[in-house]
């Protein structure tokens, strides 16, 4: 076979598998396809590897992404004499490596090339925490919300887990697409700054469940049941609508690292478990309902007039009804390294999204600390909070609004 | 055996790595009907316009560095009929030469490449650490990480064409060369923390 041969029968197969892959697209989100390929394709095609999500836009991408399988969550702290021109030296280094990975090439001066050539839908978002503002002397462009959260009773915070000035937060539904990007990444912030901590965690793969599906924790719970829907409720959640550049189109993430303890879970009967939550495992149907979107009846009683929906539920206390008070609830599971005698290090990376931490996430937060049967099992030990700036045209950079 | 065999082995590989990332080039070339390129938005800023000039720019970047020499780097693509020849390359920052590696009496050494740097017809000429490259030989200050510099190439038929190219920090490509051998890279002449560093 020539070699034209084989990168023309190359291009085929990825266009087939550009096909198969925009059908299951299209079923999640609505996501526009790939080019249509005219080519039928005999040979068994990749279905995942090839697809790409788009990076330029007003907003950035990975928030209202339908969640890859994989994250990883990166928090870097900037070394010291990094002023505000070095950071955009940083992030117009940064956006081009996610300019190029994220549709399938590989990054300038890439060490691993062929990494590069199979997105499977990367994203790459930027988030700007307290310190970056401070550190670039721009303090007064930080979003008033995007500061230290209060600190709650059921938090056992490590400074592990916790802070950051800048967020890289890289997604894809293959662990080497987000291994290798968060490579190249992390190489071109060197000298500008140290890595404080990341956090990997994962969810179903892709193909495992219809598209749009909940994902469940490792407590088997179904979790963000609650979520704005996609399209204009999301939006109002998530995007600052108005306001100087650096403000609309931008967003906000809460990162807390919630450790749940699966041995005293484990003690607790099926009944127990659902009432804890207030829904149904296996359907997450609230238990006044049958189907996973139905409105629970928190007024609904049992035969001992008890409510059929404990008061201290997680689903009660976190329940939100208004589209401006809602969050977006986009987390990973993680499942770290037993001990010798078996107990498991599992939880979640539970990332939040909103237009304002102030008005959507503390006071679910403080409702949840305050009362929630879950608390006897979750246990909060890290926590960050970054802006999520707007995104960038082709030419622009990730901050332009901010630094520039 | 033992003498001989390591530096045998090291060149073998040395010429598979520059194999490779000339593959990669010419496959990044050949594929451009691809999913993954056809998704690409419009051209990288730091790429020419091909119907600017004489030549497409494709990729180009320059490795970060303090002081010294340093070198630029990117893959020339000539869509047109005849070759197309650079005589030269100039910068604000430095004076510049156009380099090659070559392997001589045994060695790999880097010199003035004769004749500048040729790109035929309807073919790409990749410029990259090992291979040929637009050489910084005196730096008046620092290339930083993130920074845009813009080069001028000169044809052998008096024309220019300007592009810019972005600084990257990069410690790769050393392994190709045994230590002590021939004249240092670019890439060798730096250190990590030489490109470490944020105030530079």
């Amino acid at each position: 076979m020539s070699r034209r041969g084989l990168l023309t029968g190359g291009a085929l197969a990825a266009g087939g598998a550009l096909a198969g892959g925009a059908a299951i697209a299209g079923t999640r989100a609505g996501r526009t396809g790939p080019p249509t390929a005219t080519a039928a394709d005999t040979t068994p095609v990749a279905t995942v590897g090839g697809l790409v999500e788009p990076f330029h836009g007003a907003r950035q991408a990975g928030v209202a992404t339908e969640p890859q399988a994989h994250a990883s969550f990166v928090a870097l702290t900037v070394r010291a004499g990094v002023d505000r021109a070095a950071l955009g030296r940083m992030l117009r280094l940064l956006t081009d490596d996610a300019a190029r990975l994220t549709q399938g090439r590989p990054a300038l001066a890439d060490t691993e090339a062929e990494l590069g050539l199979l997105p499977a839908r990367l994203t790459v978002t930027f988030g700007f925490g307290p310190g970056l503002y401070r550190a670039a002397g721009v303090d007064d462009r930080r979003p008033a919300s995007v500061t230290d959260l209060p600190s709650f009773r059921i938090d056992r915070l490590q400074p592990a887990w916790s802070g950051g000035d800048l967020l890289l937060q890289i997604c894809a539904d293959d662990a080497i697409s987000v291994a290798h990007a968060q490579r190249v990444l992390v190489k071109d912030s060197r000298p500008f700054a140290t890595v404080r901590w990341a956090q990997q965690g994962f969810r179903r793969s892709p193909g495992v469940e219809p598209g749009g599906h909940t994902q469940r924790n490792l407590f088997g719970q179904l979790d963000g049941t609650a979520n704005p829907r996609p399209g204009a409720p999301m939006d109002t959640a998530l995007w600052v609508p108005d306001g100087p550049a650096w403000l609309r189109d931008s967003t906000t993430v809460v990162l807390r690292r919630i450790s749940m303890n699966m041995e005293t879970w484990d003690l607790l009967g099926r009944t127990d478990r659902e009432l804890a939550v207030g829904r149904r495992l296996d359907t997450g149907a609230p238990l006044t309902g049958t189907a996973e979107h139905d409105e629970p009846d928190f007024a609904a009683t049992d035969a001992d007039g008890l409510t059929v929906i404990p008061d201290f539920s997680h689903l009660t206390r976190a329940h939100v009804t208004d589209d401006r008070l809602k969050i977006l609830r986009r987390p990973y599971n993680y499942d770290g390294v037993p001990t010798a005698e078996g107990h498991a290090d599992s939880g979640l990376i539970f990332a939040s999204y909103q237009a304002d931490i102030a008005r959507q996430f503390l006071p679910i937060q403080r409702r949840l600390a305050d009362r929630d049967l879950l608390n006897e099992w979750t246990t909060p030990i890290g926590s960050a909070v970054f802006a999520i700036p707007p995104g960038c045209q082709p030419g622009g950079w990730i901050g332009e609004q901010v630094l520039g | 055996m033992r003498t001989t065999s390591p530096n045998a082995s090291r060149r073998h590989s040395a010429a598979i790595f520059a194999a490779a990332i000339l593959t990669v080039g010419v496959a990044g070339c050949g594929s451009s009907d691809s999913p993954s390129t056809a998704q690409a938005g419009p051209p990288a800023s730091t790429s020419a316009n091909p119907d600017a000039g004489v030549l497409g720019i494709r990729d180009p970047w320059v490795k970060a560095a303090d002081k010294g020499m340093t070198a630029a780097f990117g893959t020339l693509v000539n869509d047109g009929d005849t070759d197309v020849t650079v005589t030269s390359a100039t910068t604000s920052l430095s004076p510049m030469e156009l380099h090659e590696m070559a392997m001589k009496d045994g060695k790999m050494v880097m010199r003035q490449k004769q004749g500048g740097i040729v790109i035929k017809a309807k073919s790409t000429h990749a410029l990259e650490p090992g291979g040929d490259h637009l050489m910084l030989m005196n730096l008046t200050k620092p290339v930083q990480a993130g920074d845009e510099l813009t080069f001028t190439l000169t044809f052998a038929d008096g024309k220019n064409q300007q592009f810019r190219a972005m600084a990257k920090p990069f410690t790769g490509a050393q392994e190709s060369y045994a230590p002590g051998h021939g004249e240092p890279m670019p890439s060798m002449s730096a250190t990590p923390e030489m490109s470490m560093s944020p105030a530079s």
